[in-house]
């Protein structure tokens, strides 16, 4: 399970483009990325940048305007194909729980659709699962309507996770969390990182979490990536974003811990 | 079987019999159907003092980690081999795996007892919600008349506009066909008699006065009393309603008052629509059936059917309307926030209104029984 050369998602000079004739306008304007397996890769850019479009074109949900995007070595809309959950675990922005379904049955949901597994087992999966990212057995039983903003996240993550993928793409992993929460989420996502060899590709805002966990952290900024390296040297990169992001008020109190967190 | 498949080797060559595991121990692989059957009988043939190799395993995930724990009845094998990373799983596995969820409460008598009295009290409820909605429509109205500047005229022309207009070619088709069969039907009978001049009678006053608001009614109850809850639905599903009431913006006035408004309104116009077509219909088919001349058939139809039949339908339509409203906008006020509840109240909301329009109809002709002949 070392983490070999193998490149995970790769996205060739990606346009995303949105509205229809004079309207239309680029979110990404000839964007290049590419992400190794078992790394852990932070985007972040301004509001409207368009991270969360990103994560939805490596997942397939949207078409490139021109360009290419490779998802585990294929074209990004043949992955949302039967047996996707065994190769990409998703966490969107809210949750986007079923609703009809209650918590168990919601993080058990694609590993019972799979359909060669005694019942039995699935619901064991799904508590050690449930168990795995904070929650409370007695939470199982309960429909996501009633569930707080944090509890909706665990739960989304624990269904991200249920099949173990090699693959995972975080939407805000940690907004809405409170810092004890976020820092059992950053301890969860390490360990299993470390034994399953993980690749995990996030949008966040929290420094916190950026500094704890990425090992590569890619800048959107004027319709690309600005730039991507370590924490620290995109810390250093000079452009307006990033200088207000870093080096404001919050960004120092983050990167103040950060040479002892970061291993 | 390829090289991904979980199975395992017994080496018992040496004193010390050895469980070598191989291939994937994952989720996608266990999952496959009957890989779980072949995986849990390769286990059963086991020895159970065995020394366990997970060292040359492809990939072990929580779900592989979970069956050999099962296996090994939630106790730590005396001898294995592993690397920190399994065991560490299997770690977690273990530390997680004997809570069970809560079982569902058992079956007795009293819950069917129960159920039973929760469903007369919700009738009870939806009763009293359905007063406390038309006691708000009349407040609300009393209020628009105080100031009508304020008003929500902006919404009551767009929901006029989807509720009115764009239900007339629906109308016009069904309310035509329905005239024509109609009159066919009729052809039949009265040419026993050689009453044949009597379907200007009987087409006029059946058409004007029940069939045409009927089936505009119940076609505008499908198309706008569906969309009036949904509408509201969604609105409680993404939490619009409570940002309303934040700003102090009352549903009854903004939400409520003008669909029932553009109702009331509409639904009287599109009545007479779909009577028109239906006549038209009737006036195609008699002329094609029995040689009745539409010029007759125009002379004859204000002698056989008289005007108060007119502006019985269309009152009888105008309350059909605000019925309509108001039946969509109770179900979709008590819309819970998922997407369950949301389909469950769109039905329930067509299939009353549908319902609540036929027995207004039903009172309307007890009523009105001396009114028009």
């Amino acid at each position: 399970m070392a983490a070999n050369a193998e490149t995970m998602i790769d996205i060739d000079h990606l346009w995303s483009i949105f509205g229809q004739g004079e309207q239309a306008f680029a979110v990404h304007q000839d964007l290049c990325l590419q992400v190794q397996r078992g790394e852990m890769l932070s985007i972040v850019g301004g509001s409207g940048t368009g991270k969360t479009v990103l994560l939805r074109q490596i997942l397939g949900l949207l078409t490139p305007g021109k360009g290419r995007v490779a998802t585990l070595g294929r074209p990004a809309a043949e992955l949302c194909r039967e047996g996707a959950s065994a190769r990409v675990g998703m966490l969107f922005q809210h949750g986007a729980l079923y609703s009809a379904f209650n918590v168990l049955d919601n993080i058990a949901f694609a590993l019972r659709e799979q359909g060669g597994l005694p019942d039995a087992v699935v619901r064991e999966a799904a508590m050690i699962k449930l168990q795995m990212v904070g929650l409370k057995p007695e939470h199982a039983s309960r429909n996501p309507a009633d569930l707080s903003g944090g509890m909706i996240k665990r739960v989304a993550l624990a269904r991200a996770l249920i099949m173990d993928p090699p693959l995972l793409l975080l939407d805000e992993p940690t907004a809405g969390l409170d810092p004890t929460s976020s820092d059992e989420f950053c301890a969860l996502l390490r360990q299993l990182h470390a034994e399953l060899g993980l690749t995990v590709v996030m949008v966040t805002h929290d420094l916190d979490t950026l500094f704890a966990l990425s090992t590569r952290v890619a800048v959107l900024a004027e319709k690309r990536v600005l730039v991507s390296g370590t924490a620290q040297e995109v810390a250093q990169f000079e452009h307006p974003f990033t200088t207000t992001f870093f080096q404001g008020e919050r960004g120092r109190r983050a990167m103040a811990p950060a040479p002892h967190t970061a291993d | 079987m390829t090289d991904s498949t979980p199975r395992l080797e017994c080496q018992s060559a040496d004193a010390a019999p050895r469980i070598v595991l191989l291939g994937r121990w994952g989720a996608a692989e266990l999952g496959q159907r009957g890989q779980w059957q072949q995986v849990q009988r390769l286990l059963a043939g086991t020895d159970a003092d065995a020394a366990w190799d997970l060292t040359q395993m492809a990939w072990l995930d929580h779900l592989g980690a979970q069956l050999l724990w099962r296996h090994w009845q939630g106790q730590w094998p005396v001898q294995l081999h592993a690397s920190a990373a399994q065991r560490a799983m299997l770690q977690r596995v273990a530390q997680f795996a004997d809570t069970a969820a809560a079982p569902a409460a058992p079956y007795y008598f009293g819950r069917t007892v129960e159920k039973f009295g929760t469903l007369i009290l919700a009738a009870l409820v939806h009763g009293r919600d359905v007063l406390l909605l038309v006691g708000q429509l009349w407040l609300d109205a009393l209020r628009l008349l105080r100031a009508p500047h304020k008003g929500p005229w902006r919404d009551f022309s767009g929901h006029l506009f989807n509720m009115g207009a764009t239900a007339l070619p629906i109308t016009a088709l069904v309310g035509f066909l329905i005239g024509v069969v109609l009159a066919y039907l009729m052809a039949l009978q009265l040419r026993q008699f050689g009453a044949e001049a009597f379907i200007v009678n009987i087409l006029g006053i059946s058409l004007i006065r029940e069939l045409g608001p009927l089936l505009a009614a119940i076609l505008v109850a499908g198309r706008s009393g569906s969309a009036i809850t949904a509408q509201i639905g969604v609105m409680r599903v993404t939490e619009e309603l409570d940002a309303m009431q934040v700003m102090g913006i009352s549903h009854g006035f903004r939400l409520v008052l003008p669909r029932a408004m553009a109702l009331a309104l509409a639904m009287p116009l599109v009545s007479l629509w779909t009577t028109l077509a239906a006549l038209m219909g009737g006036i195609v088919a008699s002329d094609l059936v029995m040689d009745i001349s539409p010029a007759y058939f125009w002379q004859a139809l204000p002698g056989a059917v008289q005007v108060s039949n007119l502006w019985l339908a269309s009152v009888k339509a105008m309350v059909f309307g605000i019925w309509i409203a108001l039946i969509g906008c109770h179900w979709g006020l008590r819309v819970k926030p998922n997407t369950q509840s949301l389909g469950a109240g769109t039905t329930a909301s067509v299939v009353t209104s549908i319902t609540m329009v036929i027995v207004v109809d039903a009172i309307f002709a007890i009523a009105f029984k001396d009114v028009g002949f």
